[in-house]
């Protein structure tokens, strides 16, 4: 039997020298200014609310609507993603329906549905669970491919279906089922958060009040809140409690919300399908007659170079430059949640600052330094690597912390940098290449608040009803991250690091089993 | 007669590992195989397990046990294919007192009865393997196939769950890699070398030196 070509080798300098390539001839087309009107004062203001938060703002009711939407998204997600997950190796159409609905951000999935279902709990749920889906579609399938079904081949050969499931495979699968399930539902509270920004009754609404008002203090309080509910989501959800945070959700979302008024979603949902979505230059047009077809080959080719290609370039030249802010932070902060460079005393103040950095909402992160820094790529920029990198650090140090060095090791600068950052390169590389394709979708996302990245287009088509237009440049971007996720994928088999963990959930959990391949 | 293999074949991914093998068991025959490690001792195995289907149980290489499960529940799993889907369901929540006793007495036969409702993942190896076996006793399909069963076992425990598997299943074949113990408790003994037959003989007319060179 042939053997299957391997890819030719690509080593980790070369790697690294294209990214940094790509991020220097990225610098000459970003806008990258402060153009805020006294940015110190600015952020002064903003300090000083983060050091005195008042308690008191904080509205219950936002706190549980934005649990209650990120619980049910998750869970429906959830199920659907399982369901999925059962055919997703045999049917090519299942893997590249997840692909898809995964490839669109939750903010553009709201975006649509707000068409349909307007502003009610049905939008903030499927804008979650749609996306979540495709995700969990693919990492449910990945577990259950890579769990250990020895058992399943030892059981009598007439068992029935059923219960070699139950006994085989749900035992085997339950507990990295349950760690993916809780870590997707931290991103799903960051998700919940977000949707505020665009009107969802989530704590991001009052959050966008606040930060446009200037009203810091408050502001610092709903945000050190969601610290809290994140931080303790251990406590909080558990087996035991699952039934509760479920049967709550759907009894908060049904009292504190208001209904849906207007039209009905079906009446809605025939507009969308029959009108809105249809390409203007098909509306009502006889299809037979030619004319019509060039009509619509001008009115696409008009969006194609006058909005989808500046977005996409503008989109690439945010995340290249991201991505190596991302890499770089997170080269530096690593040793402050690892034991041989911060101590044992520094790693848990290390360990809080970076915990932090992963939990706070790089979209709301974007929106503030937006405020402060005033409208260009830069605020942008800095809130992607700011994210990323404290996210890739922090993996980055537990991993440096599983690092066996021999007991003669060099201390310090000479250990950093001839010990640890050669040994933990292809991690790190392999981390960094999965987090593009994430970087790269929410700089699209970041042109709703203002920078022209592809967000910025689809925004202003949905707000001016062009409806037509956003459902292309919503392709784009699909199209847009599933290239730059087949581009990152090749790139990791090039360098021989396609087996190192790369899900955070999987890195996240203690480092008893160390070994190379337990993504 | 049990399986007749004649010039049969048998590989992993397109690798030929066992190649013009010609092999009968029959029914009540105790047969150890021998040979290096490499040898085509575990595809053998795995071939006759193929062939006898529904009138074998395995012991695999490694216990193979769901490390999530409690022990009773790794033994009860010997038998999913005889209760309803409905009673195996019920037995993951409520285990009937009736099979406990059951799978306690097997658990007994393997000095394992004391850990009964441990989970099977918090075993030591030499633990979990009896579990396997037990698995497999619980089980009681008239043959057993076993790949290196008693492999973490001291000879003693070795000797004990061996005479155990004689006594439930009639017919067995055994990977093993103590030639002492192979002879003792076989009474035929096959020994492969690159995936072919070479040595086919009834233990009783061998000694332990006559076997060593297989493994020179």
């Amino acid at each position: 039997m042939p053997e299957a070509r391997e890819p030719a080798r690509l080593g980790y300098a070369g790697a690294t020298r294209w990214f940094l390539l790509a991020a220097l001839a990225a610098l000459p087309l970003a806008d990258l200014v402060v153009s805020g009107p006294d940015p110190w004062l600015e952020l002064t203001r903003l300090l000083a609310g983060i050091l005195r938060p008042e308690m008191l703002a904080v509205a219950g009711r936002s706190v549980v609507l934005t649990v209650a939407f990120a619980v049910l998204g998750v869970a429906l997600g959830a199920l659907a993603g399982l369901l999925l997950a059962l055919v997703f190796a045999r049917l090519g159409t299942v893997r590249a329906l997840a692909a898809a609905m995964r490839s669109v951000h939750e903010l553009f999935w709201a975006l649509l549905l707000i068409q349909v279902t307007g502003l009610s709990p049905l939008t903030g749920i499927l804008a979650i669970a749609i996306p979540y889906a495709g995700i969990f579609a693919k990492v449910f399938s990945e577990i259950i491919e890579e769990a250990d079904l020895a058992a399943d081949r030892v059981l009598p050969h007439r068992t029935d279906a059923v219960s070699r499931f139950a006994y085989a495979r749900i035992p085997v699968l339950v507990g990295p089922f349950g760690t993916y399930l809780l870590y997707r539902l931290e991103c799903g509270m960051r998700s919940t958060l977000v949707l505020g920004f665009i009107g969802l009754p989530t704590m991001g609404f009052e959050l966008e009040t606040y930060f446009r008002q200037g009203r810091y203090a408050e502001a610092a309080a709903l945000v050190l809140v969601f610290y809290v509910l994140i931080g303790t989501r251990r406590i909080w959800v558990r087996p035991a409690t699952l039934p509760f945070l479920l049967g709550g959700s759907v009894l908060a979302l049904a009292w504190l919300t208001e209904p849906l008024a207007g039209d009905s979603i079906w009446q809605n949902l025939g507009r969308f399908l029959g009108q809105g979505i249809v390409p203007r230059p098909l509306r009502g047009a006889d299809l037979s007659d030619p004319a019509t077809w060039a009509a619509l080959g001008t009115w696409l080719w008009q969006i194609l170079a006058n909005q989808a290609l500046p977005g996409v370039v503008a989109t690439l030249v945010l995340s290249q430059i991201a991505l190596l802010g991302s890499g770089v932070l997170a080269l530096v902060v690593f040793p402050l949640v690892c034991r041989s460079f911060a101590g044992v005393a520094g790693r848990p103040l290390g360990r809080v600052a970076l915990v932090v950095l992963r939990s706070t909402p790089e979209y709301m992160l974007a929106y503030v330094l937006l405020q402060t820094l005033g409208p260009s790529m830069l605020p942008a920029a800095i809130a992607l690597a700011l994210h990323n990198g404290g996210i890739i650090g922090y993996l980055l140090g537990r991993h440096a912390d599983a690092l066996p060095y021999r007991p003669d090791a060099p201390r310090g600068i000479n250990l950093y940098a001839y010990e640890t950052v050669p040994r933990l390169y292809g991690q790190f590389l392999a981390y960094a290449l999965y987090r593009w394709e994430i970087i790269v979708r929410e700089s699209a996302i970041f042109g709703i608040l203002g920078v022209a990245t592809l967000g910025y287009f689809i925004d202003a088509a949905i707000t001016e009803l062009r409806l037509d237009t956003a459902m292309v440049l919503i392709a784009a971007t699909g199209l847009l991250s599933l290239g730059i996720d087949a581009l990152s994928r090749s790139l990791r088999r090039r360098l021989r690091i396609e087996n190192r963990p790369v899900r955070l959930s999987a890195a996240a959990t203690p480092a008893t089993r160390s070994t190379p391949a337990c993504a | 007669m049990l399986v007749d293999l004649r010039g049969a074949a048998a590989g992993y991914a397109g690798r030929p590992v066992l190649s013009d093998l010609d092999l009968t068991l029959r029914a009540g025959e105790h047969v150890a195989v021998l040979g290096r490690s490499g040898a085509g001792k575990s595809t053998l195995l795995n071939l006759l397990y193929q062939h006898l289907a529904d009138r074998a149980a395995l012991i695999p290489q490694a216990a193979a046990l769901v490390g999530t499960l409690s022990v009773f529940h790794n033994v009860y799993m010997g038998r999913l294919d005889r209760y309803s889907t409905l009673r195996n369901l019920r037995m993951l929540a409520i285990p009937a007192r009736a099979e406990v006793a059951e799978v306690q007495a097997v658990l007994a036969g393997v000095g394992m009865a004391e850990h009964l409702f441990r989970r099977a993942g918090a075993l030591s190896g030499g633990q979990q393997q009896r579990v396997s076996v037990a698995r497999a006793l619980y089980n009681g399909r008239p043959v057993v196939i076993g790949d290196e069963p008693v492999s973490a076992l001291d000879r003693l425990q070795g000797a004990e769950v061996l005479g155990r598997l004689a006594a439930r299943h009639g017919t067995m074949v055994l990977a093993m890699h103590d030639i002492g113990l192979a002879l003792a408790h076989a009474r035929r003994i096959l020994v492969l070398d690159q995936g072919r037959v070479v040595l086919d003989a009834p233990a009783a007319d061998l000694a332990i030196a006559d076997l060593l060179p297989f493994y020179a």
